[in-house]
């Protein structure tokens, strides 16, 4: 069962935000095949260390998937070739003995370059906090069987729920627009009736920071749902449009 | 204003323009096809949309409308742009459920731009646009003998209403989920639905053109 | 049996029977007015599921709150990678669950080494939680009826688990994470995101303020509050392989300690008994498998040593072993909760199995665990509606299906069973602290996981989502303002004190040490070591023997740190190596302290197992006699000196003190 590869990887190096970025090729010897592609980097990453050469730096948290904060676009697609993973859930039993992989940061006006491979996301955060939320203040609920909600409706806002805020939706589109992200907030609010009192203000509210950010307009191209780690439905956008729609009709 | 300045609101443009001008394409198509049957009827078509009020009205709202669709698409691109940011991937991949005409509506566009341009020095300007001046307008048959006489306007008609098609496909269910009328159910039927008709509307243009020009060249007579 | 220990600390229980205290502690409790309120700056580090929600609250209710992350945004939190579920009192399901029956079983699970007016507390306010995050809109499972659906979970015999898919935590936090922005857009919460604290700083025996490093320039900050609460996670780090998030780790907690915060009973590790086992040396993490499989999952290894030396070659799978020769070790010892037993006990159940050689892998150290009886009676489609990410998670990380079908022997279809093994979890010790979540620096705050209070020596699954958002939402933003009612006139602090710049000092001398010692080896070469001392000798089984050995081995570690570490780099900007050698520092000091419990605790409960001490039958053996209290260690000056002991007793009413017993 143990198989090892050797490939050579490509990775976008970048000291900072203003610095000219470049391409770098290290060569990788016998890496095993159910080594996972972060961990393929550490040993790089320790190989830099001991040449005593900086390691690269990309952004890693949970490893399992959920936290959102990898994100690297591999081979020309956010989280690599696997359907449905982040970076973090790629095996090297994707790749190929001989093959060189490209490694690069998100490409995104609003997302900037850190460093290396690691980009700034807080215009997710402004996002949010634009209106992602129900206004009520800690105590203040009623109990929760008094509110039935039909399964299919909390189905449907589970899966829009589940979207971790990667930004591979804006690295995927050719756009970099945010609509998948916003959409999958907002559908989530606008499927249960906790958030239909504020339904109106909160999509207003979103899409006007968004807009605000410097991200794309949709033009439905569909590569965010496609690359989407956690595949969050296409038909959100529409959501999303008909809710902004008729609130805006609504003024 | 929300139309202008929401990227929503700009895309609701594109839609509703883009709807209403496949709106005009089926009916044009629809005109065209009268042509089949005999000339005559044609050019009773052509006499009923010369230069009255109505077929005014009617053309400057289209022309309206191509004119915002046309600046918008421009605009959006624009801005979808620098959205993108300075550097570009070194490699990327298209996902395999991605349409290619979904990321060339654009060039598309242009390419349809570019045949509309000939196409109304063909028609437009002999027709209507004298008529408009206070001259003497060209008969609709006289118009298109005189174009489709030519060799090479069939194969420009022909790659025109290629781009048309493409553009149709990916735009007739884009303008649907634009203006929210679409749900994971609906997103399928829009597409099937928009390339039956994209294919529909495409094929009469192709046919009434390769029937206009074998007509014309004298290749067949009927 | 108390009488024997003498109290030396104050954990400020208030009076009454159990299920009074909290009502009675809020009715009597002072609290700050609406414009005071305003006066008042308080510190939260950390964005987990406790920190947010507290983070939140305190700035919903007024108080100006800074809040810290190391991550880029607080979204990021591990809390967002519980999967399983959050437990509370509903009875919804009408199966004889009540707040007694939760608390009982919170304390019998954390074998009876919890601090009971804490729990009981825990299990009331568990209701108002669910409440709290159905109205935030958490999209929890629901039954076609429209209401809440339920599971179950180890350790319980009633369904009182909700959950929203296989991402419950995922869920809450963001929930949380929504309430936080709301805060955020009002101005009441001022988001710090990619900050580290490294230092804590304390003006006349109070806490005020902390030294942080901006992770992205490089630059140390100074902030300054009339209170500091850390919500800064576990210490399962310190094991190098964990089902922790790499970032996770334990220097908030260890300036906190450093100051004088008595760090309580840090030898109760969780060890998780369904992870994907160890594959090879590079591994960075492991990852774990929900406690939710447990519910359909049935975990077996062979009968026949045989059958387990082939499947050790690789010569026969699984899915060939039919069931007559398989051993449902769970089920056979302890039939009452069969598969779903707490997490200490099913983890060692699963060590002793692969210690006498029944180990399922290459390595001998997994075992299986089984969907193939579920499937049959369920079907596939229901199985895989209950744990299909679970299975795909499973197949990218390991090259197999267990919802595929692989045999079939004397007509009963076999799936491929998933292969399993205990890793380090979560940690129930960390920084103590009163009824009121104060540590034993005043001002000094310890909610969530970070805290020592509610879990006793072994956590129940679908707990710790509970505990911290309790200690967030309605626990801490109580308790606080008790300390705060005479902090009124006291003005907002400057941040150019001697004790700031004395603070930052000590941080900067620190980093400097760091940069200059240009060795050899880097952060994580020796982190990879002391994850493999504490493993092997402060792990699931400890011996006197082993844990003197991990001290040493330990104390040979820290000099082999200070004299050979290597971070590349400047000490300006961004270095992440540097960020990693300051937590390792830290996570040595935390291993000792670890073994310097295990050794102290000569007796064997939860999530602390010491082999001396256990039952011919090999289950754990307590001595209420000595040890029925909380162990606080008090730091001495120097990270090489041994810590003190000092001793909380623990004094039970409601309940009796008794064996475990999940047999019968």
């Amino acid at each position: 069962m143990e198989n090892a590869i050797s490939f050579n990887i490509k990775v976008w190096r970048q000291a900072g935000p203003k610095e000219q970025g470049r391409f770098e090729v290290y060569q990788m010897q016998d890496i095993p095949t159910d080594t996972s592609f972060l961990e393929m980097l550490d040993i790089l990453n320790e190989q830099l260390i001991e040449q005593g050469k900086e390691p690269i730096a990309f952004d890693h948290d949970c490893r399992e998937g959920i936290c959102g904060m990898c994100s690297l676009y591999i081979n020309g697609h956010p989280h690599g070739p696997a359907t449905g993973a982040t970076t973090c859930q790629l095996y090297m039993r994707r790749f190929h003995d001989g093959e060189t992989i490209t490694v690069e940061p998100w490409r995104s006006a609003a997302f900037p370059v850190i460093r290396d491979l690691m980009v700034n996301r807080n215009a997710f955060d402004q996002i949010q906090q634009a209106g992602g939320y129900v206004s009520f203040n800690t105590g203040g609920a009623q109990d929760a069987n008094a509110l039935p909600i039909s399964k299919v409706d909390a189905d449907e806002a589970m899966d829009s729920a589940s979207c971790i805020g990667c930004g591979a939706c804006v690295a995927a589109c050719k756009n970099g627009s945010a609509m998948l992200f916003v959409s999958a907030k907002v559908s989530q609010f606008a499927l249960l009736p906790q958030g239909k009192p504020e339904a109106a203000r909160r999509v207003k509210a979103m899409l006007q920071k968004m807009d605000e950010l410097g991200f794309g307009n949709c033009t439905n191209t569909g590569a965010c749902a496609a690359e989407c780690p956690k595949q969050i439905k296409l038909s959100n956008i529409s959501r999303l449009n008909r809710e902004y729609i008729c609130a805006k009709l609504a003024d | 204003m929300w139309l202008t300045n929401s990227s929503v609101g700009r895309k609701v443009v594109m839609s509703v323009t883009g709807l209403f001008l496949i709106l005009f394409l089926t009916f044009h198509t629809l005109m065209n096809a009268v042509a089949l049957f005999g000339f005559k009827y044609y050019e009773a078509i052509c006499e009923f949309l010369g230069a009255n009020w109505y077929a005014l009205v009617g053309t400057a709202i289209l022309a309206g409308g191509f004119v915002l669709h046309i600046i918008f698409a421009f605009w959006l691109t624009f801005q979808n742009r620098k959205a993108r940011g300075n550097d570009r991937y070194e490699e990327s991949a298209k996902p395999a459920s991605v349409e290619w005409a979904s990321q060339n509506m654009l060039v598309l566009g242009i390419i349809v731009l570019c045949f509309m341009g000939l196409h109304l020095c063909q028609f437009w300007a002999k027709m209507q646009l004298p008529e408009i001046m206070g001259e003497h307008p060209q008969s609709g048959t006289d118009a298109l003998a005189l174009a489709f006489g030519n060799w090479w306007t069939l194969p420009i008609y022909l790659v025109g209403f290629c781009a048309l098609w493409f553009h149709i496909t990916h735009g007739f269910w884009s303008a649907f989920q634009t203006i929210g009328t679409a749900n994971e159910k609906w997103i399928c039927r829009f597409k099937c639905i928009g390339w039956w008709w994209a294919t529909i509307v495409m094929g009469l243009f192709a046919i009434e053109a390769i029937y206009f020009t074998l007509h014309f060249n004298n290749i067949i007579n009927c | 049996m108390e009488e024997n220990i003498k109290p030396v600390i104050d954990s400020r229980i208030p009076e009454g029977p159990v299920a009074e205290k909290w009502t009675n502690y809020k009715a009597h409790q002072k609290l700050v007015n609406p414009a005071n309120k305003r006066r008042l700056d308080i510190i939260v580090v950390g964005t987990g599921l406790a920190g947010a929600s507290a983070a939140a609250t305190l700035g919903e209710m007024g108080f100006n709150v800074l809040n810290f992350c190391i991550q880029d945004s607080p979204r990021r939190a591990h809390s967002i990678a519980a999967q399983g579920g959050i437990n509370a009192a509903k009875n919804y399901q009408n199966d004889g669950d009540s707040v007694y029956r939760l608390f009982y079983d919170t304390v019998k699970g954390g074998d009876y080494r919890a601090r009971e007016a804490n729990v009981y507390r825990l299990a009331e306010v568990s209701n108002n939680i669910i409440d709290q995050c159905v109205a935030q809109g958490v999209p929890f499972a629901r039954e076609y009826g429209g209401l809440l659906a339920n599971r179950s979970f180890g350790g319980a015999q009633v369904s009182r688990t909700f959950y929203a898919k296989g991402q419950t935590g995922q869920q809450l936090l963001l929930g949380a994470y929504s309430s936080l922005n709301r805060q955020i857009a009002a101005g009441k919460v001022k988001s710090y995101n990619r900050y580290e604290m490294h230092e804590l700083v304390i003006i006349d025996g109070r806490a005020r303020g902390i030294i942080a490093r901006n992770l992205v320039t490089g630059k140390l900050e100074r902030f300054a509050a009339h209170a500091v609460v850390i919500a800064t996670g576990g210490y399962g780090n310190t094991y190098f392989l964990s089902t922790n998030a790499m970032g996770c780790n334990v220097s908030a907690a260890m300036a906190c300690y450093r100051h004088g915060a008595y760090f309580a009973n840090p030898a109760y590790v969780q060890i998780h008994p369904t992870c994907i086992p160890v594959h090879g040396d590079k591994q960075s993490k492991l990852t774990l498998m929900s406690e939710s499989l447990r519910n359909d999952g049935r975990i077996w290894v062979p009968k026949d040593i045989e059958d387990a030396k082939k499947l050790q070659k690789g010569e026969i799978k699984g899915s060939d072993i039919p069931e007559e020769k398989r051993d449902y070790y769970l089920e056979r010892r302890y039939p009452a909760f069969g598969n779903l037993v707490p997490r200490d006990v099913a983890s060692r159940a699963a060590k002793e199995r692969c210690d006498k050689g029944y180990g399922v892998n290459n390595t001998g150290k997994a075992v299986f665990l089984d969907f193939s009886e579920a499937i049959n009676r369920l079907g596939i489609d229901v199985i895989r509606q209950r744990y299909g990410n679970l299975f795909d998670m499973y197949e990218e990380i390991t090259d197999v299906n267990p919802g595929e079908q692989a045999s079939e022997i004397d007509g009963v279809k076999y799936y491929n069973p998933m292969m399993i093994y205990p890793a380090i979890h979560y940690t129930m010790g960390g920084i103590w602290v009163d009824y009121e979540l104060q540590t034993s620096i005043k001002g000094l705050f310890a909610i969530g996981e970070c805290n020592f209070s509610d879990h006793g020596a072994n956590r129940l699954g679908a707990s710790a989502l509970m505990q911290g958002l309790a200690d967030g939402y309605f626990v801490l933003p109580y308790t606080i303002q008790n300390y705060l009612s005479d902090q009124i006139t006291v003005p907002h602090f400057t941040t150019d004190g001697p004790e700031f710049d004395e603070a930052e000092k000590r941080v900067q001398a620190n980093l400097d040490h760091l940069m200059s010692i240009q060795g050899k080896r880097s952060v994580d070469s020796i982190h990879k070591e002391l994850g493999h001392i504490m493993w092997d000798y402060v792990g699931m089984a400890r011996t006197k023997e082993s844990l003197e050995t991990a001290l040493k081995k330990l104390r040979d570690l820290r000099e082999e740190f200070e004299n050979n570490l290597f971070v590349p780099g400047s000490k300006e900007g961004m270095n992440i190596e540097l960020d990693k050698a300051f937590r390792l520092r830290d996570f040595i000091t935390m291993g000792e302290l670890i073994a310097y419990d295990a050794l102290n605790r000569n007796e064997s409960c939860g999530g602390h197992f010491r082999e001396e001490y256990q039952t011919p039958e090999g289950e754990a053996k307590r001595d209420d006699e000595n040890y029925f209290y909380v162990a606080c260690w008090k730091y001495e000056g120097t990270d090489e000196k041994a810590p003190s002991l000092i001793k909380e007793p623990l004094h039970y009413e409601a309940i009796k003190v008794q064996t475990r017993n999940y047999k019968s």
